[in-house]
């Protein structure tokens, strides 16, 4: 009503006697009701951006209070330090994370091994070579990758990549830290060259002419001038790539195995954090059981690490952002 | 003198090498993407039909079907985008119209750049901890589309947001100009503006959100789902339920994620239905990334302020 009452003139109807009078009382009532009106609004809309703070706040929440009851039985030392995870033994069963941290960390490995050369190479290829035309196809196409399902690249992984990988290593068991890590490092391309793409980009180009104007050609002034000039965003693509791939999932699940395996060598099988949570979750575990607390340990453990390299991530992208 | 030539022609050299090892790795994305496409297809194609796309899940290989698994899907998406878009498109508005600078304001949008990182099963535990176990809601339909609510809200978020700030300011002063209420400001004129750019983040979110499998995992999804949840519309008066929403559900990715996991067996073969299921999956998540490149891309065709 009030949007109407401020155009009393409207073309297309002549006010009649009774719509101006109309008009009039809303007008009188207007500013006080409209802005009772607006104040709801706005702390409703208030209450909307919270509910994020709120699923952090759960979050954190959650994965403290199931994982007190855990680290009651077992000491953080223990935790931190023990070279098993065997939290189903009935006998004797041990808690020592390393294990599914160093799955972890080889699978995160491998794929940043795939993702950081050919990411970077992508994102120095879409900003300083590519016509324009054709980046502009190429680049939606390539974003298609981390669209693709991740369980659908666990498929790709066991039964495309890792027959493909056995012709030339016969060794290779049917699910290894290599050819899930090497997916995941495919999945996670686009995050590294999107952004890193964008931070090249918004490198001034008056570096690119004075390297060129001291004969530089393009890949001089690409690895020399427009790489250093763009690290701080390139920095911030790559950490989110890391975190990406530490987080990453069903890839692992279905391509690295499952059993917890304490080796730093990418071609045997291991179980990841994310690999054992899914693992415990399919098993029908009531809750009370150190098997269940167990996960939101290790939950807790996975949220702590990539929350440092969101930060990190964070910190560079705001700086990148000042420099120019 | 002809030092001098040798050094150009070599420096065109080394340029040109560097632009095919650009190419060559553009191409090794593409390739790869084509090559899981074309695998998905050779062995999954031949197996979709009719009674694929109506059969429960069964023992055999052959009988089994994914009729659980997509309508559970389509279900979740209906509850994730019920929550995510209000929600998402609120906080958003908020955050771009209203808010002021301040530690409020701060932590909030800190917070959601960091909720965006946070890995996707981590939302899982929050929905078995406290869904599940503190306000006992089950295992159910409305349990797995809440955490994918809170799974893609900060993509609906940012994609908001961005489609506030294309909007020029001239806009908003015209508005206000007239006497405008900040709120009739957005509902009048920058909501139906910017619905476009919403409408594309909330394609992306649902196409995030339709191949999630892990948070869905952890929740407790079954993979042996042999009925079907009730179905939301009814003949009689009021036309909808909601026994739904508390249905024990099963969706494609989890369905797929099953069969996979079987072992190789060529008598009774799995992985073919597993391909079939993920040829399913990768079409809809695909055809929804198309429709957002498609409207991101006329979007900016036509709008010029």
């Amino acid at each position: 009503m009030p949007a109407r009452s401020i155009h009393p003139g409207a073309p297309g109807a002549a006010p009649s006697r009774v719509d101006a009078l109309a008009d009039a009382s809303n007008l009188m009532l207007g500013p006080g009701r409209r802005y009772w009106k607006d104040w709801v609004v706005e702390k409703g809309l208030l209450l909307a951006a919270l509910s994020s703070v709120a699923v952090t706040t759960g979050i954190v929440l959650i994965l403290l209070y199931e994982s007190v009851p855990f680290f009651r039985k077992v000491s953080l030392w223990s935790f931190l330090t023990d070279t098993m995870w065997t939290p189903n033994f009935p006998v004797n069963p041990h808690f020592g994370i390393l294990p599914l941290v160093a799955g972890t960390v080889v699978t995160t490995t491998v794929a940043l091994a795939v993702a950081l050369p050919v990411g970077t190479m992508i994102a120095i290829y879409l900003s300083e070579y590519a016509p324009f035309a054709l980046r502009e196809v190429l680049k939606p196409i390539l974003e298609l990758l981390s669209a693709v399902p991740t369980v659908v690249y666990g498929y790709f992984a066991l039964l495309f990549v890792t027959p493909l990988l056995q012709k030339f290593l016969p060794n290779l068991p049917l699910q290894s830290m290599l050819s899930a890590g090497i997916v995941m490092g495919i999945m996670i391309i686009p995050y590294v060259s999107s952004l890193s793409e964008d931070a090249m980009r918004s490198v001034p180009m008056l570096l690119r002419e004075g390297a060129y104007a001291l004969g530089a050609n393009k890949m001089i002034t690409s690895i020399k001038v427009v790489y250093p000039a763009a690290l701080s965003g390139i920095g911030a693509a790559y950490i989110l790539g890391i975190s990406r791939a530490i987080g990453e999932t069903m890839i692992v699940a279905v391509a690295a195995g499952s059993q917890p395996n304490f080796t730093l060598d990418p071609q045997q099988p291991a179980a990841t954090i994310t690999a054992y949570i899914v693992q415990v979750c399919m098993g029908d575990l009531p809750r009370g059981e150190i098997g269940y607390q167990s996960i939101f340990a290790a939950g807790l453990t996975l949220f702590l690490m990539t929350l440092g390299f969101n930060i990190l991530g964070h910190y560079l992208r705001k700086r990148f952002r000042e420099a120019y | 003198m002809i030092d001098t030539y040798r050094l150009i022609a070599r420096r065109r050299l080394q340029d040109s090498v560097f632009n095919v090892l650009g190419i060559v790795c553009m191409l090794l994305g593409v390739v790869t993407l084509a090559a899981l496409l074309f695998d998905l297809a050779v062995t999954g194609w031949t197996r979709i039909d009719r009674t694929f796309l109506t059969s429960f899940p069964d023992p055999e290989a052959a009988e089994a079907g994914v009729y659980s698994a997509w309508v559970g899907s389509l279900l979740l998406m209906l509850v994730t985008i019920s929550l995510a878009v209000p929600l998402g498109v609120a906080a958003g508005v908020y955050l771009e119209e209203y808010a002021r600078k301040n530690w409020l304001t701060t932590i909030i949008e800190i917070n959601i750049a960091n909720l965006a990182g946070v890995p996707s099963i981590i939302y899982g535990l929050l929905a078995l901890g406290l869904l599940v176990y503190q306000f006992h809601l089950g295992q159910t339909i409305v349990v797995g589309g809440i955490t994918l609510a809170f799974l893609v809200l900060p993509i609906v978020i940012v994609s908001t947001r961005e489609a506030l700030r294309a909007i020029p300011r001239g806009i908003r002063e015209a508005a206000y100009a007239l006497g405008a209420t900040p709120w009739q400001v957005i509902k009048d004129h920058l909501l139906p503006y910017s619905a476009g750019g919403i409408a594309t983040g909330t394609i992306i979110a649902l196409s995030r959100a339709i191949g999630e499998t892990a948070p869905l995992l952890t929740v407790g999804a079954l993979a042996f789902i042999a009925f079907l949840p009730d179905s939301p519309l009814q003949s009689r008066f009021p036309f909808v339920n909601f026994h739904w929403l508390n249905s024990d559900f099963t969706c494609l990715p989890i369905q797929m994620f099953n069969w996979v996991d079987r072992p190789e067996n060529p008598e009774n073969d799995f992985h073919r239905n597993a391909a079939a299921a993920g040829l399913v999956l990768i079409i809809m998540t695909l055809s929804l990334n198309g429709a957002a490149i498609y409207i991101r891309y006329r979007l900016r065709k036509r709008l010029k302020w």
